[in-house]
């Protein structure tokens, strides 16, 4: 293999997903770009959390200040128990972003290694993959993910884990698909009949050309998961309370908001600008990625 | 045709059983024992043992998985730990909101996303177009329980138009129906653009262009039956998120369907009524991907064709 670590064509096969024409292609899409800066605004808000606002503004009750509207002092208002709602709703995001990101690459890597074996090996190893695959993906995601909460206890892990498991059959389609494609090419083909294993040629020949549909799939996913857990969260068996959680606000916010209708417009927004700028992320990645449009 | 229907109904058989397995497993791995979440914390150790072994949870998990099986066959879904009603029972009285509410759900966004997305392809790079596309990837990033409270917000608190909760009148499914068919139409658009662009860009179209054929009739004659076919399989596997979203718009809108029912139940750790209820969502959401299967058939002369060289 090491002698043809220098062959340029083979490298930019390798990195064609990160090259410099991706982030041209990228960059002239302008939604994409509102996307991506609006995605690392909340990425900035998930990792510099405690500096803009202390955790405690957002969990400790203050019920002096309790149901007060947006003004200079609370941005977003109070909520019922006098807690800052932009302050809830920036430490908020670490748990929707984090649970969304983290679920959608747990789920993808398992995903991946599943469709790699049935796309590579067919026969029985791909129809017994693909049965359960199908027969997971027969029970509605959201009733999957309440039987695995409920299974397992509400809470931050046991919720990804939820997400994990029922997202896993929707990765291995996708990829799978997109590997039996690369499965059937020539230079596949060539690596086999140079006895090269099967690992070397999954990792650096099949998942390389099936990045583009990885990354893809994985950005719009992370919008997804991120809604689903605000979803689980809402109906009560996400994160628990005070723990901020946008799901969790809006199902705390619900009894007030003919009064305080900002306890529900602004968590939502959140969950919404979230998703849209993930969203814009992916079709542009897609379109940036799309082989049809490379030169 | 027919063989193929019973052949696809037979392969449901399977997958309802993996279906009830995974749902008796996860249930089994519930934390605290059946007996002791019915009679609460308070009951003696003696209590607890005696009605577990009455509700048969001192056997062995595939005993109950084989003996729940057998009860399904002969019509018997078990009872329930609150009510102590038959599980069937408690189905068959909720189920009609449900699939009302789904089915209302899915034409909905049928009627408003298909033709929107056709409008949108057909005039692609116009005003409408990316107006339409916009506010389609906008509206798709919603999520539906949000989307209710809003509309429940400005509909019902508000303006008081129409009631926020219940199913009593028709009107009642109106705010629960648009809470769901909103974002659903969005991809439904995106997706019917999508392909309505691919296939308007064929061959077969330029063809029948170059023929003379008059535009309405080249879009809708030989362009929507062939861009419709991508589009009737997204339904249906969005049928699946759809039912999905109905057990958290039924809590949205305190409705008494199966989707509250298994969330009750699921808190109160009711197995029998979560398990029943996972399998009628499950038999609901395959009857409905069933029901595709035969369409796509029905819409595609090739697939048809197929069944038919089978057959022979």
């Amino acid at each position: 293999m090491k002698k043809n670590a220098g062959n340029p064509e083979r490298r930019r096969k390798r990195n064609a997903f990160i090259n410099r024409d991706t982030w041209r292609r990228f960059k002239k899409n302008k939604a994409s770009l509102v996307g991506l800066i609006l995605f690392l605004i909340f990425v900035l808000f998930m990792i510099f959390a405690d500096v803009i606002v202390p955790y405690s503004v957002a969990i400790e009750n203050n019920i002096s200040q309790r149901l007060q509207p947006p003004s200079a002092e609370h941005w977003f208002g109070t909520d019922a128990f006098g807690r800052d709602v932009l302050a809830r709703i920036i430490h908020a995001s670490r748990y929707s972003l984090l649970m969304g990101i983290v679920s959608v690459v747990i789920g993808i890597v398992c995903g991946s290694v599943l469709a790699a074996i049935a796309g590579l090996y067919g026969g029985i190893a791909d129809r017994t993959i693909m049965l359960i695959m199908d027969t997971i993906l027969c029970i509605p995601f959201m009733l999957l993910a309440l039987a695995i909460v409920a299974a397992l206890g509400s809470g931050l892990e046991n919720l990804l884990m939820a997400l994990v498991i029922a997202s896993v059959p929707i990765y291995v389609r996708v990829i799978r698909s997109s590997i039996l494609t690369v499965v059937e090419s020539d230079f596949v083909e060539a690596a086999r009949s140079l006895g090269t294993p099967d690992r070397w040629i999954v990792l650096k020949h099949i998942l390389p050309n099936a990045i583009g549909t990885i990354i893809v799939q994985a950005t719009m996913s992370v919008g997804t998961m991120i809604t689903w857990a605000a979803a689980l969260s809402y109906v009560g068996m996400g994160i628990q309370p005070p723990a901020p959680e946008w799901g969790a606000m809006l199902s705390e916010g619900k009894n007030y908001m003919l009064q305080y209708p900002y306890l529900v417009i602004f968590p939502g927004l959140a969950i919404v600008l979230c998703c849209l700028s993930l969203n814009l992320m992916g079709d542009g990645l897609r379109d940036a990625l799309d082989p049809k449009l490379k030169d | 045709m027919l063989k193929y229907i019973v052949r696809r109904v037979l392969t449901m058989i399977p997958t309802l059983l993996v279906v009830i397995f995974i749902v008796l497993f996860l249930m089994n791995l519930t934390p605290g024992s059946p007996a002791l979440n019915i009679l609460g914390p308070d009951a003696t150790q003696e209590m607890v043992e005696e009605l577990n072994h009455k509700l048969g949870y001192d056997r062995p998990f595939f005993v109950r998985f084989v003996d729940y099986v057998v009860n399904l066959v002969q019509g018997d879904m078990g009872t329930t730990y609150r009510t102590n009603r038959s599980v069937f029972k408690e189905i068959v009285t909720r189920y009609p909101i449900t699939v009302r509410l789904s089915i209302l759900v899915i034409v909905i966004a049928c009627c408003i996303g298909i033709p929107l997305g056709i409008l949108s392809a057909v005039k692609q790079y116009s005003f409408f177009d990316t107006a339409g596309t916009v506010g389609a990837l906008f509206m798709a990033c919603i999520p539906a329980f949000w989307l209710g409270l809003m509309l429940v917000l400005l509909f019902s608190l508000k303006l008081g138009w129409l009631p926020a909760s219940g199913t009593d009148h028709w009107y009642s499914y109106i705010l629960p129906a648009l809470t769901q068919a909103i974002p659903q139409s969005a991809r439904s658009m995106r997706m019917t653009r999508t392909s309505m662009l691919e296939t308007i860009r064929q061959d077969y179209i330029k063809t029948a262009r170059s023929k003379g054929q008059i535009e309405r009739k080249v879009i809708l004659k030989h362009a929507l039956k062939n861009a419709l076919l991508p589009v009737v399989t997204m339904v249906g596997v969005d049928f699946g998120f759809i039912l999905g979203g109905t057990i958290v718009i039924e809590r949205v809108f305190s409705i008494n369907g199966v989707g509250t029912l298994i969330l009750d139940a699921i808190q109160t750790k009711d197995i029998p009524l979560v398990t029943g209820c996972a399998v009628f969502f499950a038999f609901f959401y395959m009857l409905v991907l069933l029901i595709v299967d035969v369409l796509y058939a029905l819409i595609d002369p090739r697939i048809k064709a197929r069944y038919r060289g089978q057959k022979a």
